[in-house]
């Protein structure tokens, strides 16, 4: 998807198709689902209908600009529908077309994928199209998921351990993997995919719906405040003793009503929801429901893996330190000897370090000269030891934990320093592991091995507090140690020796207490505390039964990604509420434009304007012009706000009080004036124009 | 004269901050501990006259259902022996007088009318009731339909502090310890005062006397001052006598109008800090009361401006006209806000001739739903409603589903919310509308002009938020107005009641969420602006034509020197 994201509002194709498509929506059967919108539907309808009767200029045109409200209105959910349904396509495409090699008993067999059912076995060799979402059981490959996630580069499926699951629709680039299939037909990820992008409009957020109450009900009280307008106008007429001094006519009112009506708001409405979802999409999330997205900015613990989330995977060299007596670069020296053989990423990054602190090169240490000792459990040391010609040991160089190598020490009758001792146990409070090494018997020193926190994460977790947004780190390291990585990665909270079933119970307490938790998570294990999170965001890269428990998945499979997920909830909520204001500040200029020339001679003297035309503090032109400037600015208002709704107001981490003030001095303030400078500028427009 | 009035006024919020703080604590103590049930010293009394009264069952916990079914049956009955006490006064003693029975409609108007708190009379106490009516009827509900609205309040408070519960309290404790323990203590102090004052309290017949003309007088007695307190204290604004608290025997000095004014927003000013006591946050209930208190000056300001300054009819700042000389401009203007922000009502000037604008602002503090600090317990929890209309703005405005004091606010929350803040809207347009279009209606306008429709606007917004003051100068006591006002109160009190009780049910149930940095905070000056904001514009946008057309179109012509 990330391929196909380039800028939407430059794509003029998918401009002209919605624009296409909001006709369609102008059918009233359509427009009901919109009931705000609607009603502006049955008042053009209603204008139109008096237009048999008295077909001004004045009148045709707010006829037509009441329906280019309606029309407006539809093109900003068309738009919004626009980029789902090609994405739709486009994936609907891929799951047609694959065929499956099924295994039954010794042969294989050809099946449309189609007829694939839970359970059965297929095989997929390069270049097939894997034809139904399952588990690696035999084998390894590379799969290109770029159908999915847009990701050009390929990624390796195996057996076993939490890279099982392979998608439907992905292709395999090399090797040959057999797969048991996971999912009935109709069910698969690339069917919910399609479900989700083309009913993102259908179901209605709680909050969606929330809005929906309070915007109905207030045009229903519209609808009544212009309802009731002609008797207080008779009224007045009759006290005045002029009659018809006011104009009330249908498309008056009708105009008033629906530049009273929160028809920005309204029209936009869908729009900001099916726009929000294709945000998360663009970010490479697939969010199974508006709720869940909704959900997501509301988020207030977040629970985090320390290992590949805030430490890069593995623990990493940073400090040789020699006992005394001992040159650092001579620690460094045998430290990547003994490391030479070790190709976990530990040992791996002890060499890296001599290298890069001292330019010590690997040598090559051939077989007849040096034996390696592979790291055990039970010594728990590497080294390797050097013979001689007869195969007798003339000298080993070990390292390994400290209390093990104390031992090995002492029985080579060696010395076992207390500065060592004390350099340990320091190491081991601050967090990191110490590595001890010793060469030939004699205590060299030690290396600092520690988790090293991710680039940018200690940023990332203090803008996360400025969201509201407590933080917990799950490891299984010993306390000592979480305490140091939470400190120095800036989490407000961690958990430490935690067993999988911790989370859960983490997840439970933390919601009894009324917090919202969002999670993480990519194995098997983690399955039930996605199920129970608030937000449970599950790697793509991650086991099939993780990626059914969350409500989210994250196709790039970055962990950190909870962050965009939470700005994006509060992004669509924050536009709603920023539109919502608008639209209602607006109501206030309208107000003073037609109000003044709906009575503009009420009340007159001796043919002078009457006292209400004060009010006209715009100064419109005429009436007419007053009220079609309205409707025009009310109708163009849609349009230009479209881009702000399907992009969303950005949020800004600032605080609570600091980010209301900023939006209801934009939106608020400005949806107040901004009408004033709108409704006269189209006014003199229209006069240049001659249109009234 | 300026100096001295700035000095009044100073000293009239002065005085009401201190007597809030004092009897805040005190009326959580007594109100709004929550017991849940359980006894302790204070309750033995009032349990013992539960018990006489409702039975032993008396104190157990109610579901909001329950507490609104207890409310309807309580105020059904209050409202039906109002009616045949009327019906029925001419053959039941305490009638000195001989006053007939009272007509059907204008009985059933009272009733509705003492029943829902807004003491609405379309009628002259002194000419229509007899004292056993004042006393045993009107007064009587003066009490309870005070204590009604607090109960309302109490359950709303502990819907909101309750966590995962089902249960907002007992209606017929919430009653009876308001009464006792608030109503009661304050109305018999008040009324001693007043009678210090010269506010009569007699049951004598009334007196007649030779004027220095030589002509005979007759000058209306009756137990007065023990209805004026509760009808100050309760915000029920019903008068003893027809012209209220101008009449000297309601409020004879500038003192006694003083401590009327006091005694209009004691309760509610005091509730607003038991409330924060209550859902434990001192400091959201101090906002609550700097945006109460910012509307009623503001109102306030303006139309003091406009009746100072200078009529160009007459060319003298002097506006004299049904204001009573012992009080002056100054102390009108503040009772026509204090009485009307409050949902009190009584008025000692008549609103209907002060300059457009003045009697303007009555008219928005009555629109806005009553909640400058509005009635006993009522102005509160329509405020709540604003507040969750506001919190609902600005949580999605900062990007959170909205929540208050901890509660998610959701479709179903928010649908009761804006039936109660929009149903009495909908019913002063629609009931106004329906007046302007009926000639028999029309005809009992007094005036020509704007100043009519005014007429018609104030009856249906003081009748519909439960206010009870009137403009004057319109003739409601006939069959359409006692009628259609008396549908208008009804609205105005149980289309609000019964949403506010439905949405404690609603949030009882719910556990509150622990305030984060993402929260925006019911507790700063932000949240006072956007609460004023939202209670401005939602109030505001629904009244402006018919505003227009009215008092707006008035101060246009006045200006051109054309008066009604």
């Amino acid at each position: 998807m990330k391929t196909k994201s380039n800028n939407i509002f430059q794509d003029m194709a998918l401009w002209r198709r919605a624009l296409r498509d909001a006709l369609y929506k102008m059918d009233p059967r359509e427009q009901r689902r919109n009931v705000v919108m609607f009603i502006v539907w049955i008042g053009a309808a209603l204008v139109t209908c008096t237009l048999l009767r008295h077909a001004t200029a004045f009148n045709i045109q707010i006829t037509l600009w009441l329906w280019f409200t309606v029309l407006f209105a539809n093109w900003a959910e068309a738009l919004a529908e626009g980029r789902g349904k090609a994405q739709a396509d486009a994936l609907r495409k891929t799951r047609s077309k694959t065929v499956a090699h099924r295994m039954n008993g010794d042969k294989i067999e050809t099946v449309p994928a189609a007829d694939l059912r839970a359970g059965d076995m297929v095989v997929c060799e390069a270049g097939d199209v894997i034809p139904a979402d399952g588990e690696v059981v035999e084998g390894i490959a590379t799969v290109d998921e770029s159908a999915i996630t847009g990701e050009s580069a390929p990624v390796i499926r195996e057996s076993g351990g939490d890279r099982s699951a392979v998608t439907g629709g992905t292709r395999v680039i090399s090797d040959r993997i057999e797969v048991r299939v996971t999912s009935q037909p109709g069910h698969s990820f690339l069917d919910r995919m399609i479900a989700l992008i083309e009913s993102a409009k259908r179901q209605k957020t709680p909050n969606e719906i929330a809005l929906s109450v309070v915007l109905i009900s207030l045009t229903v009280l519209f609808i009544l405040v212009v309802a009731t307008l002609p008797a207080f106008a008779r009224y007045s007429e009759l006290a005045a003793n002029q009659p018809g001094a006011s104009v009330t006519s249908i498309a008056v009112l009708v105009s008033l009503l629906v530049c009273l009506m929160p028809t920005t708001i309204g029209g936009l409405l869908s729009a900001i929801g099916i726009g929000g979802m294709d945000q998360m999409m663009r970010n490479n999330v697939l969010a199974m429901s508006g709720r869940a997205v909704e959900a997501a900015g509301d988020v207030d613990v977040m629970l985090l893996d320390k290992t590949g989330t805030i430490t890069l995977g593995n623990r990493m060299a940073t400090a040789f330190i020699p006992v005394s007596g001992i040159e650092e670069s001579a620690l460094a020296d045998v430290a990547q000897l003994a490391s030479l053989a070790d190709e976990t990423p530990e040992g791996r990054s002890i060499a890296i370090l001599a290298k890069e602190r001292y330019g010590l090169r690997g040598r090559e240490v051939a077989a007849p000269h040096a034996r390696f000792v592979q790291f055990s459990a039970r010594t728990r040391m590497s080294g390797v030891d050097f013979v001689d010609s007869e195969g007798k040991v003339t000298c080993s160089i070990r390292k390994g934990a400290a209390e093990a190598m104390r031992q090995y020490v002492e029985k080579m009758g060696g010395l076992y320093p207390t500065t060592v001792a004390a350099a340990v146990e320091q190491i081991s409070r601050s967090g990191g592991t110490p590595i001890v090494v010793a060469d030939c018997g004699r205590i060299l020193g030690i290396v600092h091995l520690k988790d090293v926190v991710k680039g940018g994460i200690r940023e990332r977790f203090a803008k996360l507090r400025k969201m509201g947004i407590r933080t917990i780190m799950i490891t299984g390291d010993n306390p000592l140690t979480a305490a140091a990585i939470a400190a120095e990665a800036g989490v407000d909270d961690f958990m430490a020796e935690a067993k999988p079933e911790d989370k859960l119970d983490l997840i439970r307490k933390e919601q009894a207490k009324g917090h919202l938790v969002a999670m993480i998570g990519d194995g098997t294990n983690d399955s039930p505390a996605l199920a129970q999170s608030d937000v449970g965001v599950a790697m793509h890269s991650g086991t099939q039964a993780a990626r059914e428990a969350g409500n989210m998945v994250d196709l790039d499979s970055n962990p950190t990604k909870l962050l965009e997920i939470v700005e994006i909830g509060k992004q669509i909520l924050m536009t709603r509420g920023a539109l919502t204001t608008f639209s209602f500040a607006n109501d206030v200029a309208k107000y003073f434009a037609i109000l003044p020339a709906m009575f503009s001679t009420l009340y007159a003297v001796r043919g002078g304007p009457g006292p209400l035309s004060k009010l006209n503090v715009m100064h419109l032109h005429s009436p007419e012009s007053a009220i079609l400037s309205a409707v025009v600015f009310n109708a163009l208002i849609i349009v230009s706000l479209i881009p702000l709704a399907l992009k969303g107001v950005k949020y800004r981490p600032i605080g609570a009080s600091a980010l209301l003030i900023r939006n209801m001095v934009i939106y608020g303030l400005g949806g107040l004036i901004a009408p004033f400078i709108g409704i006269k500028l189209v006014d003199m427009l229209l006069v240049a124009l001659g249109l009234v | 004269m300026k100096i001295m009035d700035i000095v009044q006024i100073s000293l009239y919020f002065g005085i009401l901050g201190i007597l809030t703080l004092l009897l805040g604590s005190y009326i959580f103590r007594v109100l709004g501990k929550d017991r849940q049930g359980a006894l302790d010293s204070f309750s033995r009394m009032d349990n013992a006259i539960l018990r006489l009264v409702v039975g032993g069952r008396g104190t157990y916990e109610m579901t909001w259902k329950e507490y609104a079914f207890s409310l309807l049956v309580f105020n059904g009955i209050g409202f039906f022996a109002l009616v045949l006490l009327q019906l029925f006064q001419a053959g039941l003693p305490l009638n000195p007088q001989k006053l007939p029975d009272v007509p059907f409609w204008l009985a059933f108007n009272t009733a509705v009318s003492f029943m829902t708190n807004t003491n609405w009379q379309a009628y002259s106490g002194e000419a229509v009731m007899s004292y056993l009516t004042q006393m045993l009827g009107l007064c009587v509900q003066n009490f309870l339909s005070a204590a009604t609205g607090m109960g309302v309040l109490l359950a709303l408070a502990r819907g909101l502090k309750r966590q995962s519960a089902k249960t907002v309290g007992n209606f017929w404790v919430d009653v009876t310890r308001t009464t006792l323990y608030v109503l009661l203590p304050l109305s018999i102090i008040l009324a001693v005062l007043l009678v210090s004052q010269g506010v009569v309290q007699s049951l004598a017949p009334y007196a007649t006397v030779k004027t220095v003309e030589g002509g005979s007088q007759v000058i209306p007695l009756g137990p007065a001052a023990s209805q004026i307190a509760i009808k100050q204290l309760g915000t029920n604004g019903g008068g003893f006598f027809g012209v209220n608290s101008a009449h000297p025997f309601e409020n004879p000095t500038p003192f006694s109008n003083f401590l009327e004014m006091l005694a209009i927003l004691l309760i509610p000013a005091v509730s607003v800090y038991m409330f924060g006591l209550m859902v434990g946050s001192r400091r959201h209930g101090a906002c609550l009361f700097a945006a109460m208190l910012a509307i009623l000056l503001a109102g306030f300001i303006v139309a003091w401006w406009s009746e100072t300054r200078v009529n160009p009819m007459i060319g003298s700042p002097c506006w004299m006209e049904g204001k009573e000389i012992r009080f002056g401009v100054m102390n009108s203007v503040l009772w026509g806000c204090v009485t009307t922000g409050a949902s009190n009502g009584s008025v000692n000037a008549m609103h209907d001739s002060m300059s457009p604008l003045t009697g303007m602002i009555p008219m928005c503090n009555m629109m806005m739903g009553e909640i400058i600090f509005g009635g006993v317990g009522t102005g509160l929890y329509t405020m709540i409603l604003y507040v969750i209309l506001t919190v609902f703005l600005t949580g999605i405005m900062v990007g959170r589903t909205p929540e208050y004091l901890g509660k998610k606010i959701e479709a179903r929350e928010m649908i009761w919310a804006i039936i109660g803040i929009l149903l009495p809207s909908a019913v002063i347009l629609v009931g106004s509308a329906m007046a302007c279009l009926l000639p028999a209606a029309r005809s009992s306008v007094a005036n020509g002009g704007p100043h009519g429709l005014s007429e018609i606007l104030y009856a249906f917004t003081s009748a519909t938020e439960n206010n009870g003051s009137a403009f004057t100068g319109l003739n409601a006591n006939t069959v359409f107005y006692n009628l259609a006002l008396s549908v208008a109160m009804l609205i105005g009190r149980f289309g609000v009641i019964i949403p506010v009780l439905a949405i404690a049910g609603l949030l009882v149930s719910k556990k509150a969420a622990p305030p984060s940095s993402g929260t925006f905070p019911t507790t700063g000056v932000a949240f006072v602006f956007v609460l004023i904001g939202v209670i401005l514009i939602v109030g505001a946008l629904t009244f402006v034509p018919p505003l227009f057309l009215g008092p707006v179109v008035e101060h246009g012509l006045m200006l051109r020197g054309i008066t009604f």
